[in-house]
């Protein structure tokens, strides 16, 4: 059967190159970095030049970066690492739409004494930066504001966020996982004291990601028992696919402008296409300030679930934003926080690309779609004649 | 990835008895839009008092429209006092079995089968009858039908509740009281786990304070969108008393209004235990 991969936002395809950048430190050079034997040491400079690889797609010094182990890693490393650091439990400002691994650890903290400030979002998932301003008080120390949203690809203005952070004199964390390797990040032109990025989002392996920590921001390991990452986590450098995350770094950058335009044009005649083809249908999330492979889309009467196993039954791979998916009773904490009514939460389709996709992804999409709608539609006791 | 059995699948993809009936016998009603999952079903009765023909239209997941499906199929050829003792788990099992969490599918085949055949018994309009006293205010469950649940399906923990039913699933204020249900059914303890973080203390003025303010920012701006507004009327414990005004006075969608954009912002960011009640002006 055709396979149809919609579902980028979860995890993307492990790129050739990288595998194939990967595969020696399985074979051959399987040494401990650390060592002083020759056999081990040689492997460090290409620890070094990941870390080169990564620093450069988002304008940092190599110094700045710090491999984890994922992006939820990053996340807490930043978060507790940095109230740690601050001593106390401060005031934390972040959003209604974070990703959890944000608002989990917002909310642990909180519940052990953080005051915690969650920013409203308005119908088109956007943030309200005077909001933001007079949420700041004396006691303010970190806000924490994702770059772009996972489910409807949603562009914060994360530069002037980090300016008014900035201006504040707190820490600026940004998870930024959804948007390297798809959108231009400089952290040389931006405030951004902390940022997380994922290895398995830009077409790396499960199993590797990163944070930037600004040269002068204090940041408390997670992990302690070794001198690795410069004191900042412990354990064994995960060489291989530290190197697959440097070469995965390398490629985003060399297809950003793929990832701009020809995925862009994809994704923009799949919705096109569905708004066409299928009626009670809207786009959830600010289409103006966007993730170029992002859609989400609400169909109103029928229930996600449904959608994406009749997808699933022509080779489509897409998510869903409906709580029977998740086996929670309530639709997604960002389509409430929209206040998308519940009634079309339930009904809410992402389908994220990537530059593997072609044209005859989105035909195929196209032509299945629409009828997998109006069977389901079919069936539903709210729809009139 | 569900584990759903191929039966599901099947009765998914090619579900049996679709539509609705003219003129039928019953209807039964049960669910909404906003809980995610709805069915109505239809009935026609042949000359001995079978069911001749049954209809249904379900909104829902793959395993509520499977669920559905099932249950026309049991019930097709059975007299109504067949059809009354079909049980949840006989759909369930037609089906080779749910995932836990996905059990409340079946309940609501039960669910729309009792209202349609009350209608047809009683005239009393399809939708489901609240017997008992509310106990999930999030899903609208009651006692009684959490007794019965717990009962049919020889259940043990509040998980299992929510499974079967959604009670408790929602803000999980009601979590004690259904283990306390639980318990009465079966004649032993059930411990509960509290995963909810204690309320921070507040005085009453602070509360009410908070309370107005959630209103002002959180709920006004979102009925007013529709023409509509609210008064806070008073406060008495968790208990929230507002008053609708103008569109939304006479709207027909009230009660959804109230859960979802009234009670839920309020229990966000006042207290997880809050009631509202609608006071007529």
């Amino acid at each position: 059967m055709r396979n149809v991969y919609l579902d980028n936002n979860a995890t993307t395809m492990v790129a050739p190159e990288v595998r194939d950048a990967m595969a020696p430190f399985f074979e051959e050079l399987w040494g401990n970095p650390s060592s002083i034997h020759t056999f081990g040491g040689q492997v460090k400079q290409y620890v070094d030049e990941a870390r080169a690889g990564v620093a450069a797609l988002i304008g940092a010094d190599p110094s700045e970066i710090v491999f984890t182990g994922c992006g939820s890693e990053s996340d807490n490393m930043a978060l507790r690492g940095a109230v740690e650091a601050a001593g106390g439990y401060p005031h934390i400002i972040t959003t209604r739409v974070e990703h959890p691994a944000v608002m989990t650890v917002c909310r642990y903290l909180g519940d052990r004494g953080s005051k915690l400030t969650e920013l409203r979002v308005d119908s088109e998932g956007r943030l309200d930066l005077d909001e933001l301003q007079d949420s700041i008080g004396s006691d303010t120390d970190i806000i924490s504001i994702m770059w772009a949203n996972n489910e409807t690809g949603v562009i914060f203005p994360v530069e002037e966020i980090a300016e008014i952070v900035k201006q504040a004199g707190c820490v600026m964390h940004t998870d930024a996982v959804q948007m390297v390797g798809k959108m231009p990040v400089d952290v040389k032109e931006t405030s951004v004291d902390l940022l997380s990025l994922s290895g398995h989002k830009l077409h790396a392996p499960k199993g590797v990601g990163a944070l930037y920590v600004r040269k002068g921001t204090k940041v408390n390991p997670l992990i302690l028992g070794g001198h690795q990452e410069g004191g900042k986590r412990a354990g064994t450098e995960n060489v291989p696919y530290i190197v697959g995350l440097g070469r995965a770094c390398e490629l985003a950058a060399e297809n950003m402008e793929e990832e701009r335009v020809r995925v862009k044009a994809m994704r923009d005649r799949l919705e096109e296409g569905i708004l066409a083809s299928c009626p009670d249908v809207h786009v959830n999330g600010d289409r103006d300030n966007r993730l170029p492979n992002t859609l989400n889309v609400g169909f109103e009467f029928i229930e996600g679930e449904a959608i994406l196993l009749m997808l699933d039954e022509v080779g489509i791979a897409a998510s869903s934003g409906s709580a029977c998916t998740s086996g929670s009773l309530e639709p997604s904490h960002v389509m409430r926080a929209m206040g998308v009514p519940f009634t079309a939460a339930h009904g809410s389709i992402r389908f994220s690309l990537s530059r593997y996709n072609t044209d005859d992804d989105v035909s195929h999409t196209l032509e299945h779609l629409p009828r997998i709608v109006n069977r389901l539609r079919e069936l539903s006791p709210f729809v009139k004649d | 990835m569900w584990d759903y059995t191929d039966k599901v699948k099947e009765h998914f993809s090619h579900p049996r008895n679709v539509g609705l009936i003219e003129e039928p016998d019953g209807v039964g009603e049960v669910g909404s839009l906003a809980c995610g999952d709805a069915l109505k079903l239809t009935f026609k009765l042949d000359d001995d008092g079978r069911i001749a023909d049954v209809k249904f239209q379900t909104f829902g997941c793959a395993s509520a429209i499977a669920s559905s499906s099932a249950l026309t199929e049991i019930i097709k050829g059975m007299t109504l006092d067949e059809a009354e003792k079909v049980t949840n788990k006989d759909i369930a099992e037609y089906l080779g079995g749910l995932p836990e969490q996905k059990m409340h599918c079946s309940v609501m085949g039960r669910e729309a089968l009792e209202a349609a055949i009350r209608n047809y018994r009683t005239g009393q309009t399809g939708t489901r009858e609240l017997e008992g006293k509310v106990v999930c205010t999030c899903f609208g469950v009651t006692d009684s039908e959490i007794e019965r649940i717990v009962r049919d399906n020889n259940l043990s923990s509040v998980e299992d509740v929510t499974n079967y039913c959604k009670a408790g699933g929602g803000c999980g204020g009601c979590r004690e009281e259904i283990a306390k249900i639980i318990s009465a059914v079966r004649g032993e303890p059930i411990e509960v786990e509290q995963p909810q973080p204690q309320p921070k203390r507040i005085t009453n003025i602070q509360r009410i304070n908070l309370i107005e303010e959630t209103i002002e920012r959180e709920i006004r701006p979102r009925l007013r969108q529709d023409g509509g507004d609210i008064e806070l009327v008073d406060v008495e414990g968790n208990r929230v008393l507002v008053s609708f005004r103008k569109a939304c006075a006479q709207c027909p969608a009230a009660p959804f209004t109230m859960k979802e954009i009234v009670e839920a912002p309020l229990r966000q960011f006042v207290s997880q235990d809050i009631v509202v009640e609608e006071v007529k002006p």
